[in-house]
């Protein structure tokens, strides 16, 4: 009986093995890119809301401040989304009749709170807190992108909060831009005497890339 | 053949891989500030607070609303530094500059977009002869159509503000005469 399998063989099973590795190794980096589209960190989409609400009108249109509205974003860890009566500050008076406040008057009324839908979230095992970062000087706009240009509100760019999204400021903090003098507080090396300035900083950042920091 | 030994390990390892499937702890049990709750019938997990409920270790209420035996604190009950002055500007254009102006002339953008009635302009000379503790009221409990802020601005920031109301008024009654000298000059070389 001739041989079922020529010597040939050999090598087509060996390609065949170096093939199914590639298709492996290929499979992994498009589930890896594709976890990253828009589609599955959802960055830049739009969130359907029960109210149109823009902050481009309110924030780049009236200059209202942030903290108007996500009032605990400085002294504790949630920034707060405005209860209704925020709204009604205004709204008691201004455009008291468009259709498009109809859902605020009614919870002005009635007392049900207005069911905004979530634009960023983190899982559970992650612990985040924003009044750290904005009395160090971390403006919103490096975390949540261009709100004040948002008609209405998504998940802002550069940051759809993956770990290595906040792992590049935390390993490198004196990169990013802040407000006050934090900074340069930074970049002279803080307590002032024995430890030079790249001691302190490395010490900074073991501190804040820590497992513990962010998983507690 | 593996040994039983050995094949338990693998189903518990094979186990503990598919619990980790379900993501439990990326959303685990329990409600966040905000998240709705089906168990209360207006469907929040954060309940509003029982009315008449008193904070045990609150602001002295005199603080709180700038009035004491029905009369307006005429004092800044604490210390009027710089940096409360600068705290209090920062709070004033947070949440009052959006309809009172930076200035305090009553012309925020607000306004200007058909909020009415005007606010008054801080010049006017019953509120330039005001105590701080009308201010202090006014933000704790609102007045007339103006909502009050009490939710927003803390006790301290009250004050604060108030001083820097002060500032602005002292600021728009000043004379080019009564400047320095330093900031006639920075005037004049705008000029
Ligand atoms: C400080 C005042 C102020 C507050 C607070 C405020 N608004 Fe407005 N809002 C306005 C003004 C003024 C306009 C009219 C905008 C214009 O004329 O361009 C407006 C317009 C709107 C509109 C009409 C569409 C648009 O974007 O122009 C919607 C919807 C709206 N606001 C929703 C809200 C909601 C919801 C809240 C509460 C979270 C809120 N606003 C809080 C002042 C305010
Ligand atoms: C007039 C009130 C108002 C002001 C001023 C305002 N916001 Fe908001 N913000 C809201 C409301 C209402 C929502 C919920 C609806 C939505 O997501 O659009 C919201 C939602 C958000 C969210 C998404 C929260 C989530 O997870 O659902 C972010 C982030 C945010 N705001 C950031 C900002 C920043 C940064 C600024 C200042 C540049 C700002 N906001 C100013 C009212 C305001
Ligand atoms: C260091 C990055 C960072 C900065 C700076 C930051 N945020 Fe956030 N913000 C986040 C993250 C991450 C979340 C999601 C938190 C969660 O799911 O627990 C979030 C959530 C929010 C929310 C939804 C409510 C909440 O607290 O979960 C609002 C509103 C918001 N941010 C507003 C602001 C405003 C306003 C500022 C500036 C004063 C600001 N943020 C600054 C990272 C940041
Ligand atoms: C743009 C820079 C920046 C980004 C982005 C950022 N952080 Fe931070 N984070 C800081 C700074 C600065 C501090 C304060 C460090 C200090 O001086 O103590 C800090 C502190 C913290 C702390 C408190 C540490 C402590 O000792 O209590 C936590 C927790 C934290 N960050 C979590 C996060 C998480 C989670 C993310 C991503 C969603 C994130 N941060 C994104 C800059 C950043
Ligand atoms: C600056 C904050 C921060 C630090 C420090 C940090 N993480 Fe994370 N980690 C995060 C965030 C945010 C996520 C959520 C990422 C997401 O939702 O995709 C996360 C997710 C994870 C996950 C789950 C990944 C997944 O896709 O399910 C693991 C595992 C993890 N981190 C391990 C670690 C380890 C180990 C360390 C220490 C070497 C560490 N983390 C340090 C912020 C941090
Ligand atoms: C939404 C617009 C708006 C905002 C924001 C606002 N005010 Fe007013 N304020 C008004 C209006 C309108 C009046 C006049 C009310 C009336 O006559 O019914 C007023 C009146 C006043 C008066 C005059 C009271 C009197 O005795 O005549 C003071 C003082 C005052 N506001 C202080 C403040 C301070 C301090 C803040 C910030 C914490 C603030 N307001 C924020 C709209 C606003």
């Amino acid at each position: 009986m001739a041989q079922l399998f020529p010597p040939s063989s050999n090598s087509i099973v060996k390609a065949a093995f170096a093939a199914g590795a590639l298709v492996l190794c290929l499979a992994v980096w498009v589930a890896y890119r594709v976890e990253r589209t828009t589609y599955f960190t959802k960055a830049g989409v739009a969130c359907e809301q029960p109210v149109p609400f823009s902050h481009k009108h309110h924030v780049s249109g009236l200059g209202i401040d942030c903290r108007y509205c996500h009032v605990s974003a400085e002294d504790s860890s949630f920034a707060g989304l405005p209860p209704t009566r925020t709204c009604m500050t205004c709204h008691s008076q201004v455009w008291t009749q468009a259709q498009m406040l109809a859902a605020v008057r009614r919870s002005a009324e009635t007392g049900q709170a207005i069911a905004w839908t979530r634009v960023d979230r983190l899982p559970d095992y992650v612990y985040f807190d924003h009044s750290i970062h904005v009395r160090k000087g971390v403006a919103c706009q490096t975390c949540h992108g261009r709100v004040q240009r948002m008609p209405l509100t998504w998940r802002g760019y550069p940051f759809p909060f993956h770990m290595k999204d906040c792992l590049a400021c935390h390993r490198h903090p004196e990169r990013f831009p802040r407000e006050d003098a934090e900074l340069a507080r930074l970049s002279r090396g803080f307590p002032p005497g024995e430890r030079g300035h790249a001691a302190a900083l490395a010490e900074h950042v073991r501190l804040l890339t820590d497992c513990y920091t962010c998983h507690r | 053949m593996p040994c039983p030994r050995e094949a338990a390990s693998l189903v518990l390892a094979l186990a503990a891989a598919l619990c980790a499937c379900d993501r439990q702890l990326g959303h685990q049990p329990k409600f966040h500030p905000l998240d709705p709750s089906p168990f209360f019938s207006d469907g929040r997990s954060s309940r509003p607070l029982v009315a008449g409920t008193i904070p045990l270790d609150g602001p002295d209420p005199a603080l709180a609303t700038g009035i004491k035996d029905g009369r307006y604190l005429a004092a800044f009950p604490y210390p009027v530094d710089r940096a409360m002055l600068l705290r209090g500007r920062q709070r004033f254009d947070i949440y009052c500059a959006v309809c009172h102006d930076r200035t305090g002339s009553g012309d925020g953008m607000v306004i200007r977009r058909g909020f009415r009635p005007r606010p008054p302009d801080f010049t006017d000379p019953r509120l330039m002869a005001a105590p701080p503790g009308l201010f202090v009221d006014v933000i704790a409990n609102g007045f007339g159509r103006m909502y009050p802020y009490e939710d927003r601005v803390h006790v301290r920031d009250r004050w604060a503000i108030a001083a820097y109301i002060k500032v602005l008024q002292l600021a728009a009654a000043s004379r080019f005469q009564d400047l320095p000298g330093q900031d006639r000059r920075a005037l004049e070389a705008l000029k």
